[in-house]
């Protein structure tokens, strides 16, 4: 049998997929809440955020927190592409090479904020 | 590694319009779109907080406009249901075995309920406390 590359992607879909099923909704809500002018106290004040963003592990978190989503969505979308009907050799190689460009692309930026001048 | 590519039979680009199932399954799938475009707005948000205070507030503006409140309003239905849909495949994707037996779909998905109304209440408990 041939060697597959599979569970290399699997792994970052489901964990993403996992991730962004228990986390996501929550943080939507407090940043809709917060936005929308419904919540009092200065929840995302830029010292406050900034001070709690600071510390190690909280930031070692975001990058699971969000990178894992980005993985997660960027796979599911090329199957969906995928199955919507790009069908050729080409168009799915370009539709891979985009999916997985951007999610790299989206995964050096939020790697960039979360180590660059804390 | 050599991929052999078989002819494709032809389907139209509609099929998934054709059952109930498929358009469930469908929504279910798209709900990546609104996963990955929050994930990328909550980057470019971390990329603005780690550049400085105006920089954040730009960010926040942004996200309280109009456009902005709107596209987290779809995307936290969109979470939603994904939350919702991932949590219905979970005895499927990750069968549990105790023994021989197999513990029943409707536990582990209620568990997964229990598990994420935990978190819900430690991100709410973070961003009140």
């Amino acid at each position: 049998m041939a060697a597959s590359n599979k569970p290399i992607i699997w792994l970052p879909f489901a964990a993403g997929g996992t991730v962004a099923a228990f986390v996501m909704p929550s943080i939507m809500v407090v940043v809709l809440l917060a936005t929308a002018g419904y919540l009092s106290g200065g929840v995302l004040d830029f010292e406050r955020i900034h001070g709690f963003v600071a510390h190690p592990f909280i930031r070692a978190c975001l990058f699971f927190l969000v990178g894992l989503p980005l993985w997660h969505a960027a796979h599911r979308l090329r199957m969906t592409v995928q199955d919507l009907g790009a069908r050729s050799a080409t168009a799915r190689r370009i539709l891979a090479y985009g999916c997985y460009l951007s999610a790299g692309v989206a995964t050096l930026l939020l790697a960039y904020s979360l180590m660059h001048g804390w | 590694m050599s991929r052999v590519q078989p002819k494709m039979p032809s389907m139209s680009y509609s099929w998934w319009v054709k059952r109930p199932n498929y358009i469930r399954y469908m929504a279910r799938e798209l709900t990546c779109v609104w996963i990955g475009a929050y994930a990328i707005a909550l980057v470019i948000g971390l990329f603005r907080l780690q550049q400085g205070a105006d920089e954040w507030q730009a960010w926040l503006a942004a996200m309280a406009s109009t456009p902005g409140l709107v596209f987290q309003v779809l995307a936290l239905v969109f979470a939603l249901y994904h939350t919702i849909s991932w949590f219905h495949l979970a005895p499927s994707t990750m069968p549990v075995w105790r023994g021989d037996q197999q513990v029943p779909p409707i536990i582990i998905e209620v568990v997964h309920y229990l598990v994420w109304i935990g978190i819900s209440i430690v991100v709410f408990w973070l961003a009140g406390g």
